[in-house]
């Protein structure tokens, strides 16, 4: 019972919110409009904030921009609201995207206090402007109206507002679903994790911020015709940040979380006046100090919002994801015959100043091969698996992937050409699922973007990225763990998640860097296991390891370094027998 | 424009910008020590200033009365857990710290301070108030927040400075305030006047923060602060602690602070709510300086004050937006040649 009911939670607030509308007072379903109207704006925050990790001190200026742009229009111009709502959209997408032009590739602070000096700018700029009323602001704004009926009472406005709501959050919570949305929400543990699969982090991070912008533009529209007049105290930073407070009450990276944050905000901001007026006086302005008391008692109390303590109260009943059906996708590569040489290596070099991390090593590796490398610490392994990865640039020499130079392309090109990786420092998303983090390798495979996924034309296609990940998850042996997120998995399987994750990119060639690192013996044995079988379907491998006995066991040939020199290749028997590595990983013979 | 008024613009805002420069260096400190963008330190600054002219009127400034409270709870919030653990032999120091030091400060605001007494003595007793509410500030709000994200401890800062706003509001009302500054004839300077109010203040602000940094690359307490700052984890190994770093970093913030609002009072008309925009000024100045380098943050707080002066020339109404306009290009520039690290929020 109550698992159904949480499974159609959006419709049944919804119905409610409809039905309350019904009996409200005029007083209250204008403080509802308001809070409704505030929570698109911290819907949002949400998808920038919360998901992607971005945070914006200029919100509060695109709603202004937003407002003002059809207040401008209607009141002055004399042209229609619709017409207002293609403007206000389109300028705050456009300001968005010039100022998105320099700072989504800014990290943290720069992009908060960029977004902040705009948004104070914006404010005394309208504030100065003749013909926006300077800090007057502009009356005579015209109702909305549609099909020639007026939208003057609040109960009409109330009800365009409620459903502008409740196609933000339909909307927001649809596009965090699919593809682009996997690469949003991985892009909070850094954009290293898309660009590995091939993502554009960038283009992600300014699609985030001009929708989040246009989204609080929508919002601006929306408040201009419900108040019918604008000014500019509403759109300057202490508004922003309110905004940002909301949505941290509510819980950073939850849709609920952003309603009940502006509701729960909205309503104490306005009730605390009156409940306190009896003790404080008549002229009090002591009520923001209770609030911002009361604010900083639920930060501290539940530091992570509100609405992730009402799912933990439900984890119970939250509803079963639908079941994936695990496919092996029809279009993979063909992998080439083996012995067929896949990436060659000539000459590599790096030098940091004066010190040569990796000096002249070349080597091969072939289809259905795996080549082992090892060397005791700052012997250059970690230098030279990031030179082949593309992280480091080369000093000098070479890097070919079937004779294709490999080493003037960036990461997500070396993706999509068939080169997959694992991270020595586990890189998962933990709050998101096992799945969807395997499908997150997969995103390469996949071409449809925003429009698709609000569409819903992106079906057929996460049909095939989710089944090609199930698929994957029971080749690593981890699908009946498929729905829990990455972060509750043990290190060990936390190691083999990436694998998977890897392999869903389809690739050529894999790079595991220290994959068995923190493994316990049976979970080693396993992942040898893995290994092999990987080989025999034709994948070419390089691995990195420090433990010997576990690389000698699956390594078709070894690769030894020592202070940046290749000191010994060949069989792992007679690499083993080698003097000089005895030398490097025992010490001189004494 | 004329060379003269050029050169008067330049000292002006030379002038303001060594207040920004103290307020941006306070901020960076906090920053990097406690991960908190201290957005009431501008507020202590207008505060002192208030909290000075209620001292000149005679009156008991309001200030006394948040510290009084805000020692109250704090002492609270330190003796309740002892209490319930029976451990009152270790209630020692908060007793000291945050029950008999605030007290003596209370003490003497209400009853040594008389209206008649010199400027230099209510200087003193205004500093003392204002550097002793930041700590306290610190223990009460942003100690059970240690370990939480920037964000999180950036929202806690500005529910802290709304809060204040309102007991500014409540206490000093909505009028603004000038205080007394140093006064004497201008001196001259290379054939240039220069009024002793902003000699003082740039002598100062040079002091002071040339102090910060041998405080901080020379003394032991500053390079454990700095440790903490770097790895709070591995400071804690070496017995360093997070919470006392947080705590001695905002009683240094609030000194800092205090002072500042010796200096600007005299130039600036101070109301309740100057803070916000002052501190998000330093504030500017400091990320130009990557809310790191001290260098940088300097150079970028004279240069928040010296575009102001000249904008406030040209274009008065559009002061702010020039000013904030601006700094945006300026902190691109900075973020491209800031050492780019991937960082991780959780």
């Amino acid at each position: 019972m109550i698992r159904q009911i949480l499974a159609r939670l959006p419709l049944i607030a919804l119905a409610l919110v409809v039905l309350a509308s019904l009996v409200l007072t005029n007083y209250r379903l204008t403080l509802v409009t308001y809070v409704m109207i505030y929570a698109i704006v911290c819907i949002a925050l949400v998808l920038m904030t919360g998901v992607v990790g971005m945070v914006s001190f200029g919100q509060a200026a695109f709603v202004g921009i937003g407002a003002y742009a059809t207040a401008y229009l209607t009141a002055e111009l004399g042209l229609s609201p619709w017409l207002g709502l293609l403007v206000a959209l389109t300028a705050c997408g456009v300001a968005a995207y010039l100022i998105g032009q320099m700072t989504v590739r800014m990290s943290g602070h720069y992009l908060a206090l960029v977004t902040l000096c705009f948004c104070i700018s914006v404010y005394f700029l309208i504030g100065n402007t003749e013909v926006l009323g300077k800090f007057n602001g502009m009356t005579g704004i015209p109702p909305l109206s549609i099909a020639g009926y007026e939208m003057r009472s609040e109960r009409s406005i109330f009800y365009v507002v409620l459903s502008g709501l409740a196609l933000t959050s339909w909307w927001v919570r649809r596009i965090l679903k699919g593809r682009v949305g996997r690469g949003l929400r991985s892009l909070r543990t850094g954009g290293l994790i898309a660009e590995t699969f091939g993502v554009d982090a960038n283009a992600l991070r300014m699609m985030a911020f001009v929708s989040a912008a246009m989204l609080a533009g929508f919002s601006g529209w929306l408040y201009a015709h419900f108040q019918r007049f604008v000014n500019p105290t509403p759109f300057g930073v202490q508004m922003s940040i309110e905004y940002l407070f909301m949505v941290v009450i509510g819980g950073v990276g939850h849709i609920w979380g952003a309603i009940l944050g502006a509701g729960l905000v909205t309503v104490i901001k306005q009730e605390l006046q009156d409940v306190l007026r009896p003790f404080l006086g008549e002229t009090t302005r002591l009520d923001m100090l209770v609030f911002s008391t009361l604010m900083v008692f639920m930060l501290i109390v539940a530091r992570q919002g509100i609405w992730p303590l009402v799912v933990r109260a439900f984890a119970k009943w939250m509803p079963r994801p639908k079941p994936v059906m695990a496919i092996e996708i029809g279009n993979r590569r063909v992998m080439p015959p083996p012995q067929t040489v896949v990436l060659e290596a000539v000459a590599m070099r790096k030098t940091f100043g004066g010190l040569v991390a990796v000096d002249d090593v070349s080597f091969s590796i072939s289809a259905g091969e795996v080549l082992g490398l090892l060397g005791p610490n700052g012997a250059g392994k970690s230098t030279l698996f990031n030179l082949i990865t593309g992280v480091l640039p080369l000093s000098s020499g070479g890097i070919r992937l079937f004779a294709k130079e490999l080493s003037v392309v960036d990461v997500r090109e070396m993706c999509r050409r068939g080169v997959a990786r694992t991270f020595q420092h586990v890189k998962l998303v933990p709050d998101m699922t096992l799945i969807e983090n395997v499908a997150i390798g997969a995103a390469s495979l996949g071409q449809k973007g925003l429009l698709g996924a609000t569409f819903g034309l992106d079906r057929a296609e996460e049909q095939r990225i989710l089944g090609w990940s199930m698929h994957l998850l029971q080749r690593v042996g981890l699908a009946s763990r498929a729905w829990d997120l990455a972060g509750s998995l043990p290190l060990g399987h936390q190691r083999v998640l990436e694998i998977a994750r890897a392999l869903a990119a389809d690739p050529f060639l894999l790079l595991l860097d220290e994959p068995a690192a923190g493994l316990r013996a049976n979970e080693k044995t396993e992942l040898a296991a893995l290994l092999r079988s990987l080989r025999n379907s034709g994948l070419a491998i390089l691995l990195v390891e420090h433990d010997m006995e576990f690389v000698a066991s699956i390594a078709d040939r070894l690769m030894v370094m020592n202070f940046g020199r290749r000191i010994a290749m060949g069989h792992p028997d007679s690499v083993r027998a080698d003097p000089m590595v005895q030398d490097a990983y025992l010490g001189a013979a004494a | 424009m004329s060379f003269a008024i050029a050169v008067l613009l330049l000292q002006d805002g030379i002038t303001n910008g060594a207040i920004y420069v103290l307020l941006a260096v306070a901020l960076v400190l906090v920053f990097t020590v406690t991960r908190i963008v201290f957005i009431p330190q501008g507020d202590l600054v207008a505060f002192t200033g208030l909290t000075l002219t209620a001292f000149e009127t005679g009156t008991v400034p309001g200030t006394v009365w948040i510290l009084a409270a805000a020692a109250a709870i704090a002492l609270a919030m330190d003796l309740m857990p002892l209490i319930l653990r029976g451990r009152l032999d270790l209630a020692v120091r908060p007793l000291i710290e945050m029950g008999l030091i605030p007290g003596i400060i209370i003490a003497l605001s209400l009853f040594a301070v008389p209206r008649e007494a010199s400027l230099l003595w209510k200087m003193a007793a205004t500093l003392a108030v204002i550097t002793a509410l930041a700590p306290l500030m610190h223990r009460i709000v942003f100690q059970p927040l240690v370990s939480a994200s920037p964000l999180i401890l950036l929202i806690a800062a500005v529910a802290v400075h709304f809060g204040l706003t309102s007991l500014g509001l409540h206490f000093f009302g909505p009028e603004g305030v000038r205080t007394p500054g140093f006064t004497g004839p201008s001196i001259s300077i290379f054939g240039f006047q220069f009024t002793q109010q902003s000699l003082g203040v740039i002598a100062c602000s040079v002091l002071l923060s040339a102090g910060l940094y041998a405080f901080f690359s020379r003394a032991l307490t500053g390079k454990a602060l700095l440790a903490a700052a770097f790895n709070r984890r591995g400071a804690e190994l070496i017995g360093v602690s997070a919470v006392g770093a947080g705590r001695r970093v905002a009683l240094i913030a609030g000194l800092v602070g205090a002072i500042s609002g010796l200096l600007i009072g005299p130039t600036t008309t101070l109301y309740y709510d100057s803070g916000f925009i002052l501190g998000l000024k330093g504030l500017v100045g400091g990320i130009i300086g990557g809310l790191a380098g001290y260098p940088f943050a300097v150079a970028g707080a004279l240069l928040v004050g010296v575009v102001e002066a000249f904008a406030s020339f040209w274009a008065s109404a559009y002061r702010d937006v020039i000013v904030f306009t601006l700094i945006i290009p300026v902190l691109f520039w900075r973020s491209m040649v800031a050492p780019h690290h991937e960082e991780e929020t959780e």
